[in-house]
């Protein structure tokens, strides 16, 4: 199956249609999120880390699915929301709705000021400076040790109860409705962001960044935009993250956390937000198998995943989704063509 | 500052910038003149230390000749790498090169984890290479000197071959046009290969050389991967001197704060190399595409 289309975007045509088919999507995250909660009960923790991490592979489908800005700094503005997090619950309120609210504009702050100086670059040098710009603020929060805790991370502290009635108790159904309520609605949003004029300009510069410049279009500007745009999505998930596990870490900064979020789009598919999603929960999943087995295993199981994904099939497991869903069309004589 | 803090921090700096240099190399060339990222290219130097280490007990042989099996068995698995996997991601994306080559850098780590075990595996070096040197005003370790000692030879062959051998004419006629290239006869398929192995070989040498600096275990490939990347980014791809330049300044930034204030060592080191990408996106010496 090597005669893959050429990396043309199939322009996401906004469906007219009734609104419960537009909000398809939503409605199967939804339904998928609450079996889940049936059928794995004492998992919620996973469960919650699975929907978290779906809205920082969220972030990324956007900012290099989307818009081409090829990033292996994405922890830098993950990170930066879980500390934000962790700070608002320690110094300033407990309240969780303020702490991710704050904790996506600490994403989002990270991701201007640092996109400002590094979107002027392309290609291998952008990616260096977003792999730079993330050490360095893991060098820096390490250096910090008053502020963020060094090695042993941020804890010790509280989160209310949300909207005043549901407590994060040690059960963990809040922390889990929680991010998959939160989930839903990044989802959303994100969705009607690429469907809309904007994201439209996001992709036409992702394919011919020169034919944008000399359509009147504002080339950086808008990578600046969306940049930002992803850094909010990716500093929501950072806190989400910390308020539900009670910690932020040096970790969440780590280049490993950057290139494993980069490895979840493109095994789900780096065009499409749902493929951001079933990335998310394959390789989680398969990392929860795989790494009670031996660390190492792990590794080798996921590399070799990788290198078969991306030699026979580009547009990841979505794409195979694609494939057999058209087949089950013809098969079923509605004629499969689009 | 006194001469003793001095001369430490330009021993020690431009030693463990050699090494830099040494294994950044290969990657540079590859980058620049293959036009292929590879983000493996730090489990050829690790696969170099192991062999090394174990190599000359395992066959009974000398270490030196160790070495050499070695640098010569990594060679040989970056050709294999090439021509069976890397090439059909030439022309591809510069994200899918990145992707494949850290999957197969997962492999590898695993791959290394399963052959010679998970713990630090220290490189026995020749007895000639251990000991110091007086210098009158102080004592340098004899291994450091090596170290710096091999690093110029690799830069003054390296030079001779690419820039005044029929060899390095090919590979820039390889590089610059490939169609023409090969319409005037050059084996452009052989030239690349070659270019990948004497990369992968110049690594192991430099994971050999550097394991008392950078020392060897499974995770190795990745935790130096981003120092690594940073060297190639600042000197500029395919720039030989610019691979050298850029090692020694990172090199001797890093090992300067080390000595005054350690724990902003790393942070240095990045902020260096963002400061000079901003003012030069294509590395200190490279060319702009």
């Amino acid at each position: 199956m090597s005669a893959v289309s050429p990396p043309i975007a199939v322009a996401a045509v906004p469906s007219r249609l009734r609104p419960w088919t537009q909000l398809r999507g939503e409605i199967v995250l939804t339904l998928a999120g609450l079996l889940a909660f049936v059928l794995f009960p004492h998992d919620l923790g996973l469960l919650t880390n699975m929907a978290t991490m779906s809205i920082f592979a969220l972030s990324l489908s956007l900012v290099l699915g989307q818009a081409g800005i090829a990033t292996l700094g994405q922890a830098a503005l993950y990170g930066a929301g879980a500390y934000v997090a962790g700070w608002t619950a320690l110094y300033l309120t407990a309240d969780p709705i303020v702490g991710l609210l704050l904790g996506g504009l600490g994403g989002g702050a990270i991701a201007l000021l640092s996109g400002a100086v590094m979107l002027r670059s392309t290609k291998l040098t952008l990616v260096m400076l977003t792999i730079a710009v993330a050490q360095l603020l893991l060098e820096l929060a390490n250096w910090a040790r008053w502020l963020t805790g060094g090695d042993d991370g941020l804890a010790g502290f509280d989160i209310a109860p949300l909207f005043g009635v549901w407590e994060f108790n040690f059960l963990g159904r809040t922390g889990y409705f929680y991010a998959l309520g939160a989930l839903v609605l990044v989802y959303f949003l994100v969705r009607h962001l690429v469907e809309s004029p904007f994201g439209l300009t996001a992709r036409a510069i992702r394919q011919d960044p020169g034919r944008v410049q000399a359509l009147g279009g504002r080339v950086y500007l808008h990578l600046l935009a969306v940049y930002t745009v992803g850094g909010v999505v990716a500093g929501l998930a950072g806190a989400l993250t910390a308020q539900t596990s009670k910690v932020a870490n040096l970790f969440m900064l780590d280049f490993a956390t950057s290139a494993g979020v980069v490895v979840m789009i493109v095994l789900g598919g780096t065009r499409r937000l749902a493929g951001a999603v079933l990335g998310t929960v394959a390789y989680m999943s398969i990392h929860h198998i795989a790494s009670t087995l031996n660390p190492y295993h792990w590794l080798f199981f996921i590399g070799s995943m990788l290198i078969v994904v991306l030699i026979v099939l580009p547009e990841g497991l979505i794409g195979l989704l694609d494939r057999a869903a058209a087949h089950a069309r013809r098969l079923a004589g509605h004629g499969g063509g689009r | 500052m006194s001469v003793a803090l001095l001369s430490s921090i330009l021993i020690d700096g431009t030693a463990y910038a050699m090494i830099l240099f040494m294994v950044t190399v290969g990657l540079s060339m590859t980058m620049g003149l293959m036009r292929v990222v590879n983000l493996a290219h730090g489990a050829f130097a690790m696969l170099g230390g192991f062999l090394a280490a174990s190599l000359p007990q395992r066959l009974g042989v000398p270490i030196g000749l160790g070495f050499v099996l070695a640098i010569a068995a990594v060679a040989l698995v970056a050709v294999l790498f090439e021509r069976v996997l890397l090439r059909r991601f030439y022309g591809r994306e510069d994200l899918d090169q990145m992707l494949v080559t850290i999957g197969l850098m997962f492999v590898a780590t695993a791959a290394v984890n399963l052959m010679f075990g998970s713990s630090v595996t220290s490189v026995a070096l020749p007895e000639a290479f251990s000991g110091s040197v007086d210098l009158g005003f102080r004592a340098i370790p004899r291994h450091r000197l090596i170290v710096v000692a091999c690093g110029l030879l690799v830069v003054a062959v390296l030079w001779l071959t690419v820039d005044r051998s029929s060899f390095g004419i090919r590979v820039r006629a390889a590089v610059d046009n490939a169609p023409i290239a090969r319409a005037i006869g050059i084996d452009t398929t052989r030239i690349y290969a070659a270019t990948f192995a004497i990369g992968a070989a110049l690594a192991a040498l430099g994971g050999i050389a550097g394991a008392e600096l950078l020392p060897m275990e499974p995770t190795y490939a990745s935790k130096y991967l981003v120092i690594l990347l940073a060297v190639v980014a600042v000197g500029g791809n395919g720039n030989l001197f610019g691979s050298f330049f850029a090692a020694l300044l990172l090199g001797i930034v890093e090992t300067s704060m080390k000595y005054m204030v350690p724990q902003l060592a790393s942070a240095a080191f990045f902020l260096t190399m963002i400061i000079v990408l901003l003012i030069r996106p294509q590395g200190l010496f490279g060319r702009r595409a």
